[in-house]
């Protein structure tokens, strides 16, 4: 490898290690919201993401057109995180860590073997969409494919548009007002129960989307949910809890420690994050944007 | 304190005769379902000396288990036994250091940050275990000879017969027990304690909090392994699911199922959580969806585990009886 090559390898794998990033960021703002503003551990957050990638399969396979299928799929995962808030969650806020994490760890067990009875234990591919299907060749024999850059975009926007709704709107005004103090916000005559519904939907919403458009890069395959959670906790933890802010550059920390990991240290690269997370542990133990709190 | 001959004082002896006597009536099956039983007690006994007692969530407590688990396997030459008298207490040493190593890491967090922490360092062992080709990698590895118990070339006890291994299982869960309680009793245990009510008043009454945290969590991690060397030794086999979020979650459903507080109530959860599972497996090949939601409705319903059902007004002990 020249070394002209040897740099063009290292820009590909930083735009992987981007994109990985900017897709765990998706899940990762979900979790931390949810923690941040409604004080609930969710485990079961990994399974939105997985069922999101077997909604998108799913329908992709029925009606030939992965946009169709996250068209529709999208509002049912809405639908569905306000059905889980409505019947499970509620019930969750008052109580302590230990019950929010034993019934988050009994609905994963739940959708694991929903998602074994209606899809089997198979690995599916999804399709990459005709139109983004091709490469930009970068030499002879590097070249990167679009849909990854497409990827990279849309999440960047998500993310702009999530930045948007909580500094810039009245909703996330009051999503902000309740992660500091919602006896507070509640007695100012917000709906917080709405809020909390809400916030938790939208971060239903965001992991599921998250696996729609992951789909044709990462596959469909069982335990995909377990493994993208534990990453988003470690994101959360390096973050600190509740900041979008620390989420967003934790996924990208690990987005390109775990890129570079695989390239450059093969055989530890299972390894890399957590590595990176001890280290986060040892200088700031409430995170890079935490504040202390239990 | 003198205490009245009653059916709820005489329980714990009826219990334990039960035990000793078990494998005269009991068949093979029954006896290795039994001693896995004990070994998970021995497990969740270990957590909630975390959860329960200093108010620790650990969601990663499998690590030690893996640990304990994996060390057997190295500490065993190929087809012949290992000492049991040497690889025992290596195995247990080993899961202790290796839990104080990452309680030095993880007691810095707290509260939420500590449920996230000891599950990501529990699944780095995981995936370490998973790609190293020098511990079985992903396939795991047998341990062909159950470790030797001959000191001084006398045997005492043969861990391949089921009935010995079942006795040396109940002696160990005994022990386990024993030590909690006898640590639990003593000022250590009321220092974990306050700590878990409020541990910013034990910092101001002058405790060093981390200190006791860190020998808290390195006591629970060594009996973890404890449990860990049992199971391979048991089942002759580990692999990287030893250390798996799903073996940390059981156990920690063993310990809220049973009642987090009381020493004996993880045992009750194992005994438990260990026949469901039984029975469900029996059922159905899919016994995870039922156990779910049996996890979910028991969570609902049940704040105060199996040991916070409370026994009719009779049976029930006096207050000076119920201290830990």
């Amino acid at each position: 490898m020249s070394s002209s090559q040897a740099v063009l390898f290292f820009f590909i794998q930083a735009l992987n290690g981007v994109q990985l990033g900017l897709l765990l960021f998706l899940v990762a703002s979900g979790l931390t919201l949810i923690f941040g503003i409604m004080g609930v551990i969710n485990l079961a957050h990994g399974s939105f993401y997985m069922l999101g990638a077997y909604l998108a399969f799913s329908f992709a396979e029925i009606s030939g057109s992965l946009w169709l299928a996250i068209l529709i799929a999208v509002p049912l995962t809405v639908l569905l995180g306000l059905a889980l808030e409505f019947l499970l969650f509620r019930f969750l806020y008052a109580r302590d860590h230990l019950y929010q994490v034993l019934l988050t760890y009994g609905l994963i067990l739940v959708f694991e073997e929903l998602r074994s009875l209606l899809f089997g234990d198979d690995v599916h591919g999804v399709a990459v969409p005709d139109f983004l299907n091709f490469s930009i060749p970068l030499t002879d024999t590097l070249s990167y494919p679009v849909y990854r850059l497409f990827l990279s975009a849309v999440c960047l926007a998500v993310a702009g548009g999530l930045y948007l709704l909580i500094q810039r709107t009245r909703l996330g005004m009051t999503i902000r007002a309740g992660a500091v103090n919602r006896e507070m916000v509640q007695s100012l005559g917000i709906d917080i129960g709405l809020l909390y519904r809400i916030v938790f939907a939208l971060g239903v919403a965001l992991a599921a989307f998250a696996g729609m458009i992951a789909a044709p890069v990462a596959s469909v395959f069982p335990g995909m949910g377990n493994q993208i959670l534990i990453i988003s906790f470690v994101i959360v933890v390096i973050g600190g809890i509740g900041s979008i802010k620390g989420a967003f550059l934790g996924s990208l920390l690990i987005g390109l420690a775990d890129t570079f990991g695989q390239v450059y240290a093969p055989e530890t690269a299972g390894m890399t994050v957590y590595m990176l997370m001890a280290a986060v542990l040892l200088w700031r133990p409430a995170g890079l944007f935490g504040r202390a709190r239990t | 304190m003198t205490r009245r001959l009653s059916a709820a004082s005489l329980l714990p002896s009826l219990v334990a005769v039960a035990l000793v006597a078990f494998p005269a009536v009991a068949g093979k099956f029954y006896l290795q379902l039994s001693s896995g039983i004990m070994i998970m007690a021995i497990f969740a006994m270990s957590l909630n000396l975390l959860v329960g007692c200093t108010g620790l969530v650990s969601l990663g407590h499998a690590a030690f288990f893996g640990v304990g688990a994996y060390a057997l396997l190295l500490l065993s030459p190929q087809y012949a036994p290992a000492s049991l008298w040497l690889t025992l207490p290596a195995a247990v040493g080993a899961a202790a250091l290796a839990a104080l190593a990452i309680g030095l890491l993880v007691l810095r967090s707290s509260g939420v940050y500590f449920i996230m922490a000891t599950l990501a360092f529990a699944q780095m062992f995981f995936y370490y275990a998973n790609g190293a080709k020098w511990l079985g990698g992903s396939d795991g590895a047998y341990i062909f000879a159950k470790p030797d118990a001959a000191l001084f070339s006398v045997a005492p006890f043969k861990l391949a017969d089921n009935t010995h291994f079942y006795y040396v299982a109940l002696a160990l869960m005994a022990a386990t027990y024993g030590l909690l309680r006898l640590l639990l009793r003593a000022p250590f245990g009321r220092v974990l304690e306050g700590i878990r009510v409020n541990e910013q008043r034990m910092r101001s009454l002058g405790f060093a909090t981390f200190r006791y945290k860190l020998v808290s969590f390195v006591i629970a991690g060594g009996l973890a392994g404890l449990a860990g060397y049992l199971d391979a030794a048991q089942f002759g086999f580990v692999n990287p699911e030893l250390f798996g979020w799903r073996q940390s979650g059981t156990v920690l459903m063993m310990v809220i199922l049973g009642g987090a507080g009381a020493v004996h109530g993880p045992i009750l959860g194992a005994v438990a959580l260990v026949l469901l599972q039984e029975v469900l497996a029996d059922a159905t090949r899919h016994w995870l969806l039922p156990m779910g939601l049996f996890i979910i409705l028991a969570v609902l319903a049940l704040p105060g585990g199996l040991a916070g059902l409370r026994p009719p007004r009779a049976m029930r002990r006096r207050p000076e009886a119920r201290r830990v």
